[in-house]
């Protein structure tokens, strides 16, 4: 039981940093886009500070739609979620079948 | 923290991929290594590289009134030590750079040098010292992931610093603005990160704790096995 409870805490505690913002920015007055990404606001300020500087390269491929971009990082949440989900998953299989595997024996220390 | 393509002067451009490819090429090896000499450690790699994967896409607001991701690369250099993080970390930008137009390839190299390489090493020294300081280890991946996320933010704006100094002010002028766009709105953000990352160490706990034994991050509870790895790093750190 008390194992569970610190994993609510913790859930709670990620909500409550996440709901904070989006709380604090409804009682904000200001106009424009809001919550833009600090990787676009340090864009802009080089541009508005360096206004002479031209970007000498740009992307072979850009999403031409905010919607399509969109949907390419819920992509890649998509990915990388299946990808956590099937390890955790295989993790238990193998604890459930095999609860204390026998340690293959050890190589040659060789890490770096 | 991903500096957008052709926002680094071709100079720095070149100078951070040649500082970053070194770490990167033995990351690589690394990870060949251990899925070669670790079979059994093959999952917990992919759920490290999947976890910055998923993070990395999340763009998360901030009470700053801006929004921007986590870096989720603490998790992998505590399990894995850093250099495999520089290659799992440089994989999940290049993918971002080619798909999402998100970075970039002329600035693939600095990036990796904040994401993959600098964070996961502060990411990984604050896990040794935490640990070292008694704090349990629970408290050492908090501060691990906490700190991996927010250095690799620092290190973002010192590079832009650095190529794009204040007329005025200068380099130290220029990375206090950068500092102040990214660092502050990353605060909060690394707090939720931290947690966020002990919640799924807990479950790592659960479903892998021969691995993680193997891997040297939870303490071995037999007093002298025949057979003990040497691999990873030796923890002092017990469950506070």
């Amino acid at each position: 039981m008390r194992k569970s409870a610190i994993t609510m805490l913790l859930v709670a505690g990620i909500v409550a940093i996440v709901g904070v913002a989006l709380v604090v920015d409804s009682h904000r007055t200001t106009d424009g886009e809001r919550f833009v990404g600090t990787d676009s606001a340090a864009t802009s300020q080089i541009e508005r500070d360096n206004p002479d500087y031209e970007p000498w390269f740009s992307s072979i491929y850009a999403p031409t739609s905010g919607e399509v971009e969109s949907g390419l990082f819920a992509l890649q949440a998509a990915l990388g979620g299946l990808v956590l989900g099937y390890c955790i998953g295989a993790l238990r299989g193998r604890r459930r079948h095999d609860p204390a595997p026998a340690v293959t024996p050890a190589p040659a220390p060789d890490h770096a | 923290m991903h500096i957008a393509e052709g926002f680094l002067p071709p100079v720095h451009a070149a100078a951070w991929t040649v500082a970053a490819a070194p770490f990167v090429i033995h990351g690589g090896r690394s990870v060949v290594r251990q899925v070669r000499d670790h079979p059994e450690t093959k999952l917990l790699l992919g759920a490290s590289g999947a976890f910055t994967f998923v993070l990395s896409a999340i763009k998360l607001p901030s009470v700053t009134g801006s929004s921007s991701h986590p870096t989720g690369t603490g998790l992998g250099a505590v399990l894995f030590r850093p250099p495999v993080m520089a290659f799992l970390g440089t994989v999940v930008l290049l993918f971002q750079a080619l798909l999402l137009a998100h970075g970039g390839i002329t600035t693939l190299g600095a990036n990796a040098f904040s994401m993959a390489i600098v964070g996961p090493w502060v990411g990984y020294a604050a896990y040794r010292v935490v640990g070292r300081l008694g704090g349990g280890i629970s408290l050492s991946v908090f501060f691990a992931m906490a700190l991996a996320d927010l250095s690799t933010y620092c290190v973002t704006s010192m590079q832009l610093a650095l190529a794009f100094p204040d007329p005025s002010s200068g380099i130290v002028g220029a990375a206090s603005k950068f500092l102040s766009i990214f660092a502050v709105t990353q605060i909060p953000l690394a707090i939720a990160e931290g947690l966020l990352g002990v919640l799924v160490f807990r479950v790592l706990r659960d479903v892998a704790a021969p691995e993680l034994i193997r891997l040297g991050v939870l303490p071995d509870p037999t007093p002298d096995p025949p057979h003990r790895a040497p691999s990873g790093t030796p923890t002092e750190t017990t469950e506070a």
